[in-house]
């Protein structure tokens, strides 16, 4: 019988804070800048320059670990890791060893097999590097180094996981945590969520761990599965055929859906750390920690249960409402506004869903304003416009979030609510289509809606179906 | 001494530092650094239990920034420091991942 193999996953998920600057200077993390307009003599290394910690990176690192069940280290320090690559110009990154922020806590995610418990090792603070590009022409490679000094959090998993599944679960738990907190945006192809895959495989039942390795440049969930399968195949295939796994860092190429090793064994990294003499320890007391706590916000699951009891929605709705933090703020503010849950649940469920499924968007990539949502539902309810028409404005809005209410104003698509020119048009249409007429008074209940079409279509589209099918069931 | 640094040693410690060292400079250094790892031996010989690692030789803690813009663009000037210079980006010898 052929053997039976297990699969171990742990996983280190980095994480770029939403901090309007650096982790150790006054420059902008802002996103698009020209190459090195957010840089200075600290985030390029020069020398003398001295670093100066952002308390909102301690904050957000905090919280994080408080929402994954942490402890927080009450005395916190950073440490230099020693590499030489033009990425980091001071040839060693600022990052947390010996005694990172956060330790030994959980989150909780669903399987196939209900809850499951996956352990958080620690969660650390840390600088992000430069950006190379390699130049084919002059043979150079060139560095912009607005993104060097961007606070990071490492996020650093137990081997817990067994499967794809459990590994994207456990993301999309990290995802909707962190983006609650506001803690960033953790987008994983922009790269403000990073994850690597420490991945080894044994036999079921064995007690040792296998050999592991570490996959990098995984950038969608998509990529995390597949290098999940890919490589734990590779590994069986090897132990199968005799082989022994190498502990090393493998590149995956999604494109051919296949990994390679990145660096060979003579070049073993050695980073040679120790504590930085530039950054004075953090001590975190326990009203500091009080205080993080009490701005936790409301999370997904509190946030679902809520919805159920004080909207009553359904919990497919519930499900999608809550995805991201993004779509629920924009569904509580645009209900506050106008009151109407179901009404503005089912704009975003089903209108909003649909957009940016064509357009190929993210929730989070949604720009309309609650209040433009809420006065497009105002409309429909005062019969100002008719579903077609405000599902057309409400492509405007989604496309450029237009003001719905000036909008119909100014390209007349206001609802006929005229009786006496309704009532004009219902009677020419009645005239012109006697089969019609005809049918529907020899009980063809089914005619009287191609004469509602019709007269739709002489109004272009403008008059109040109700309206138009009560004046000709009068006038019939 | 007590410390006898090997010639593998030290040529690591030198592909790390990315230092070239001549065979008198490795000679050199085996010593420095033997005498060195001595010292910390007379230190290892303090008792020492009980005792905070100190971490920062300045009783200072908890230096922090507010989370406000205060740098301009300064391209200019940071270039300045780049071994050469292309499309406003430090050009640097290949290199590779």
């Amino acid at each position: 019988m052929a053997k039976q193999y297990e699969t171990v996953i742990g996983l280190e998920v980095h994480v770029e804070l939403a901090t309007k600057t650096k982790i150790f200077c006054g420059c902008s993390t802002a996103f698009g800048a020209e190459p090195n307009a957010h840089t200075c003599p600290v985030c390029t290394g020069m020398p003398g320059s001295l670093p100066v910690l952002n308390k909102q990176v301690v904050e957000y690192a905090m919280a994080v670990g408080i929402a994954a069940n942490c402890e927080i280290t009450r005395v916190c320090k950073f440490d230099r890791k020693n590499y030489f690559y033009p990425d980091n110009p001071q040839n060693y990154q600022i990052s947390q060893l010996y005694l990172p922020i956060c330790r030994n806590g959980y989150v909780e995610i669903e399987t196939a097999d209900g809850k499951k418990r996956v352990g958080i090792h620690e969660i650390h603070m840390e600088e992000d590097a430069g950006k190379l590009i390699h130049d084919e022409w002059e043979d150079c490679t060139l560095v912009d180094y607005n993104r060097s000094g961007v606070p990071l959090i490492e996020i650093v998993s137990e081997p817990d996981m067994r499967s794809a599944e459990e590994v994207i679960a456990y993301l999309e738990k990290l995802r909707l945590i962190i983006q609650y907190l506001g803690a960033s945006d953790c987008k994983l192809q922009e790269g403000s969520m990073r994850a690597d895959v420490n991945l080894s495989v044994r036999e079921v039942g064995a007690e040792k761990f296998g050999t592991r390795t570490e996959m990098k440049n995984l950038n969608s969930f998509r990529a995390i599965a597949r290098a999940i399968e890919g490589e734990k195949e590779r590994q069986i295939e090897l132990l199968e055929s005799g082989q022994a796994v190498v502990q090393e860092t493998r590149r995956w190429d999604d494109a051919k859906e296949e990994s390679y090793a990145m660096r060979s064994k003579e070049d073993a990294q050695d980073y040679r750390y120790f504590p930085d003499p530039d950054l004075v320890p953090v001590h975190i007391s326990e009203e500091w920690i009080e205080r993080v706590k009490k701005a936790q916000p409301e999370f997904r699951d509190e946030k679902m249960a809520r919805y159920k009891q004080e909207f009553d929605l359904p919990d497919y709705d519930i499900d999608i409402l809550t995805g991201t933090k993004h779509m629920a703020d924009l569904f509580e503010q645009t209900v506050a506004l106008c009151g109407q849950p179901k009404k503005v649940s089912n704009w975003l469920m089903v209108e909003t869903m649909r957009l940016l499924k064509e357009q190929e968007m993210e929730p989070e990539d949604i720009r309309f304003s609650p209040e433009n949502l809420a006065k497009l539902i105002g409309l429909v309810e005062s019969r100002a416009i008719n579903g077609t028409v405000a599902k057309e404005v409400f492509e405007k809005i989604f496309d450029e979030d237009i003001d719905p209410e000036q909008y119909v104003e100014e390209n007349g698509l206001k609802t006929v609510n005229d009786e006496g020119a309704l009532r004009k048009t219902v009677e020419d249409i009645i005239a012109s289509n006697p089969q019609s007429v005809e049918d529907y008074r020899n009980g063809k209940e089914k005619a009287i809606g191609f004469l509602v079409g019709q007269t739709m279509k002489a109004m272009k589209g403008k008059a109040d179906p109700g309206m138009v099918n009560k004046l000709l069931k009068e006038l019939l | 001494m007590a410390n006898i640094i090997s010639d593998e040693t030290i040529e690591y410690v030198g592909i790390l530092a990315k230092l070239e060292l001549s065979g008198e400079e490795k000679e050199q250094a085996k010593k420095d650094m033997g005498s060195m790892l001595d010292y910390i031996d007379k230190l290892s010989e303090l008792d020492t239990d009980g005792v905070e690692p100190m971490s920062h030789v300045f009783p200072v803690e908890n230096v922090f920034r507010e989370d406000i813009v205060t740098n301009g663009d300064e391209r200019e000037a940071v270039l300045k420091n780049a071994p050469g210079e292309k499309d406003g980006m430090f050009a640097v010898p290949r290199t590779f991942d």
